[in-house]
């Protein structure tokens, strides 16, 4: 029995087997790389993708439980060649050097601020705790994710 | 010995592993404009070994009559007045791609924007033996500059031929020679229209001055930066050839263990999968990640098991298991250490240790390996992709033009990318397979199979007179290496030795190799020295500092520090920590906060002021110099890598802690930029300040102090 996905708004039938990891499921059947394999034990965040807008460490996900859920991944919050503004922010604050962490960040960061449009720097190192940056971008990324808020709350404030 | 003397690179890099110069370069200079069309190109060749150090790989031994000798890198201007610029460095995240790129397009007078850099593909780019060291930016650069700028020239001397006016009465600028009288333009691309030019770099061609730079020296945003935010850059773990199969190895249960007898038929039942066995080695390639671990684990193997040491009797097995025969490496020698000590008012002798720590870059050690027509093509994440190719061609006795290393832009790798492990893994299992083959180290292998930071013994005695001048140093490093075991302190009296020993664990390259270590011992007895002479650390090091450039990054930190700091609360303290490394200047300091009921320890404030001559791209440093000292707060304070019978003991991230966001504390960085001064690399270096600076802080807060890396794995215990 296929597993049935809704990712990036695109509806995909799997062959993966439904205990298969999300991660392995959406790299090598769908060929979405940009979710980062760094240590499949739900340590590093590298994995980060969003399920029903909720964080999550793709690697440790079955795709069975993901079936019928919405996924998100870093490849489906650009629309219409226009970067997500945490995308925006991320290239703007330059936060990143290696960039293989980067889009589980820019994914734990829009979940963030789905839910917390203005969240302190504490917050958001809180939030980011389970993100490794093993290059050592932390500040900057806090900064980016603090410019990501002010732009979504828009210009007015 | 002169202080100068002190200061000077000893041994750098032993931890680099050995390399095998390649002195033939394949690619022939017709070659060039079948790849890229019709235009102007520019070798940087050089003659002497100076320049080209490691780059090239010297000037001798070379047997190919023809092909152009120890071409270090070239560029290729086209018809369309794209720059094209092949170097063997690779990126890793350190953003040399950015700053070589700007640096080229400074010199030729061009839009950043056309500048395209081809990176570490040995059938594009000419032989380089490696990016580490910090050298691409010394060494690097200029040949770069000197390749552009004689591009430039010949530029200008083509406009003035057509226009039959001398040289010198033209501009070069935004891509284009004009000439000012007639108000007359030719872009470069109309110039090397239909030309096939090919010319050596000229020996000394000038290169522009730091202060005339325009490019160069400013803040540019990382080069494909959008590729990276939108998750479309393709790191090696991610590319899918057509009829791409995932391998994985089976790994021994110790290190040292053989392999006694293997059942491969349950996995080779296994539909798709391939079995191969070949010595020691057992691997399998699948269709899947998941099928490729189903099959490993239905491998049935024994193994013979050998005794191994234990992370708990490390520093007494390296002190007793030294290299036999007169291996004490660099030395020096320099008055009498005895006279030193009998002239002193306090006498200090003290050891300080420091652990196996693993580099744990994000993207696992990984390869994609393809055959074709009996050539291999290998896409890795390496340091040193001249260095992998050679090793696939000795291990599958392949010529060296048969095998290609293409190193896409890699997920970081702090000097622990250097061996070809995964690289001849993936190929052995491709050749087996008849299909490409990729392989991507779990997180365990990866705390396991590759190799650590050495660990290591320092013990020193030294000797100060009642005005606080150093008179006596003696400084005896077991293990960890030579790199920064020159004080850059005034000594009269010295005697400083590199003791290698036979390490239990497989040990190598990292950001800074043994300059950590070798920092982290000097720097904490220079903070036990100022207080037997009751100094201010800042004071007492500025006493015995010549070095001026040394002097300002202590005075500069200091400043922006507010040294020496006020207590306001129990628990709170203050440390420095510094020195010079690869032509780089770094002085840290540290605020840190001790619960003392908990033992808790926090870093609340860093400070590094860094110099290493004129700053290429302030931006890009910036990000390596405070990157540097987050990662070095991992070593300084819980960072160690544990072992027991021959087995990692915590090869996990849930057991080995790495800084996470809460770790990190506010965090300066104050950048001197020295235009008069050659810029030197920027990677390393400012590492080597932080654990010195958090442990004499952490004695300024409670009296305690701690002599060994990692100081506080699990809180401070008094």
């Amino acid at each position: 029995m296929p597993t049935h996905l809704q990712v990036n708004g695109q509806s995909y039938s799997l062959r993966s087997d439904p205990d298969t990891p999300l991660l392995y499921a959406l790299r090598e059947e769908l060929g979405l790389t940009g979710s980062k394999y760094g240590c499949g034990e739900g340590q590093c965040g590298a994995c980060t993708v969003l399920v029903d807008g909720t964080p999550r460490r793709s690697c440790l996900l079955p795709v069975g439980e993901a079936a019928g859920k919405s996924i998100t991944t870093i490849e489906g919050l650009e629309k219409e060649g226009a970067l997500h503004p945490v995308q925006e922010a991320f290239l703007d604050a330059g936060a990143f050097q290696c960039a293989y962490c980067t889009s589980g960040m820019i994914m734990s960061s829009v979940a963030l601020l789905q839910k917390n449009p203005t969240p302190s720097a504490a917050e958001i190192a809180q939030s980011l705790q389970g993100n490794m940056c093993r290059c050592g971008t932390h500040p900057r990324i806090v900064v980016a994710v603090q410019q990501a808020a002010k732009a979504m709350r828009g210009p007015a404030q | 010995m002169s202080d100068s003397e002190a200061k000077v690179l000893i041994e750098p890099e032993r931890y680099e592993f050995a390399a095998h110069p390649i002195y033939h370069f394949d690619l022939q200079r017709r070659d060039f404009f079948k790849l890229l069309g019709a235009g102007i190109a520019v070798l940087s060749v050089t003659t002497s070994a100076a320049g080209a150090l490691q780059e090239s790989g010297g000037a001798r031994g070379f047997r190919g009559e023809e092909a152009p000798k120890d071409i270090t890198s070239w560029l290729h201007i086209g018809e369309d007045g794209r720059v094209t610029v092949f170097t063997g460095k690779v990126e890793i995240g350190q953003n040399i791609r950015t700053s070589l790129a700007q640096s080229v397009a400074d010199e030729l007078r061009v839009p950043f924007e056309s500048v395209l850099m081809v990176m570490g593909d040995t059938a594009l780019t000419p032989f380089d033996m490696g990016t580490f060291g910090s050298r691409s930016t010394p060494y690097m650069t200029p040949q770069l500059r000197r390749a552009a700028s004689a591009a430039r020239d010949l530029l200008v001397a083509e406009a003035a031929k057509k226009w039959n006016v001398a040289g010198d009465a033209l501009v070069a600028r935004d891509g284009k020679v004009s000439e000012p009288t007639s108000g007359q333009s030719l872009s470069y691309g109309e110039l090397a229209r239909g030309k096939a030019l090919a010319q050596d770099m000229p020996e000394a061609d000038p290169i522009t001055p730091v202060a005339q730079w325009t490019v160069a020296g400013k803040a540019l945003p990382k080069v494909d930066g959008r590729a990276f935010v939108t998750g479309k850059h393709q790191y090696t773990v991610d590319l899918r050839p057509p009829g791409l199969l995932h391998g994985k190895v089976l790994r021994a249960p110790s290190f040292g263990a053989t392999l006694a007898s293997i059942d491969t038929k349950a996995a080779a039942a296994v539909p798709g999968v391939t079995v191969v066995l070949d010595g020691n080695f057992v691997g399998v390639a699948a269709p899947s990640e998941g099928v490729a671990a189903k099959a490993i684990a239905a491998l049935r193997a024994e193994w013979k098991e050998t005794k191994q040491p234990s992370s708990a009797e490390l520093f007494s097995h390296l002190k007793s298991n030294l290299e036999s025969g007169d291996a004490t490496r660099d030395t020096h020698e320099k008055g009498s250490v005895e006279d030193g000590l009998s002239q002193a008012a306090h006498r200090l002798a003290q050891t300080y240790t420091v652990a196996y720590i693993a580099h744990a870059p994000l993207e696992p050690r990984a390869a994609v390996a393809e055959w074709a027509n009996g050539k291999l093509t290998v896409w890795t994440g390496t340091q040193r992709p001249f260095a992998v190719r050679d090793d696939l061609a000795d291990v599958f006795h392949l010529t060296k033009d048969r095998v290609r290393v293409i190193v896409p832009d890699t997920g970081s790798a702090y000097g622990g990318k250097h061996t070809s492990d995964a690289a001849l893994e993936a190929a052995r299992l491709a050749r087996a397979a008849g299909h490409p083959v990729k392989i991507v180290w779990t997180r365990e292998e990866e705390f396991t199979w590759a190799y650590f930071r050495p660990a290591g013994v320092i013990d020193i005695k030294s000797g100060i007179a009642s005005d606080g001048t150093l008179t006596a140093w003696e400084f005896h490093n077991y293990n960890s290496g030579g790199a920064g075991i020159g004080t850059p302190y005034s000594v009269a009296n010295q005697r400083i030795q590199f003791h290698p020993a036979n390490s239990p664990l497989r040990q190598g390259s990292y950001r800074g190799l043994a300059a950590t270590a070798n920092h982290f011992a000097r720097e904490s007895h220079m903070d036990e020295l100022a207080h037997a002479a009751k100094m201010d650390p800042l004071e007492f090091r500025l006493k015995n500092i010549t070095d001026p450039r040394l002097r300002d990054v202590f005075q500069a930190a200091a400043k922006s520090f507010g040294w020496p700091g006020k207590k306001s609360r129990d628990g709170q303290g203050f440390g420095m920590g510094g020195g010079i490394e690869k032509n780089g200047y770094v002085a840290t300091c540290a605020e840190v906060a001790v619960d003392p009921s908990s033992g808790d320890v926090r870093v609340v404030r860093i400070v590094a002021a860094f110099e290493c001559g004129a700053i290429v791209n302030p931006d890009g440093l910036r990000n390596q110099v405070i990157g540097a000292n987050i990662m070095g707060l991992g070593g300084a304070l819980f960072e160690a890598v544990e072992f027991q019978d021959g087995r990692i003991t915590n090869p996990h991230f849930a057991r080995y802690r790495v800084p996470r966001f809460r770790d990190v504390p506010q965090i300066d960085a104050v950048l001197l930029d020295r235009k008069d001064i050659p810029s030197a690399g920027a990677g390393e270096t400012p590492i080597v300040g932080i654990a010195p600076a958090i442990g004499n802080a952490i004695f300024d807060a409670t009296g305690v102090r701690l002599r060994s890396l990692p100081l506080v794995p699990n809180g401070l215990k008094t």
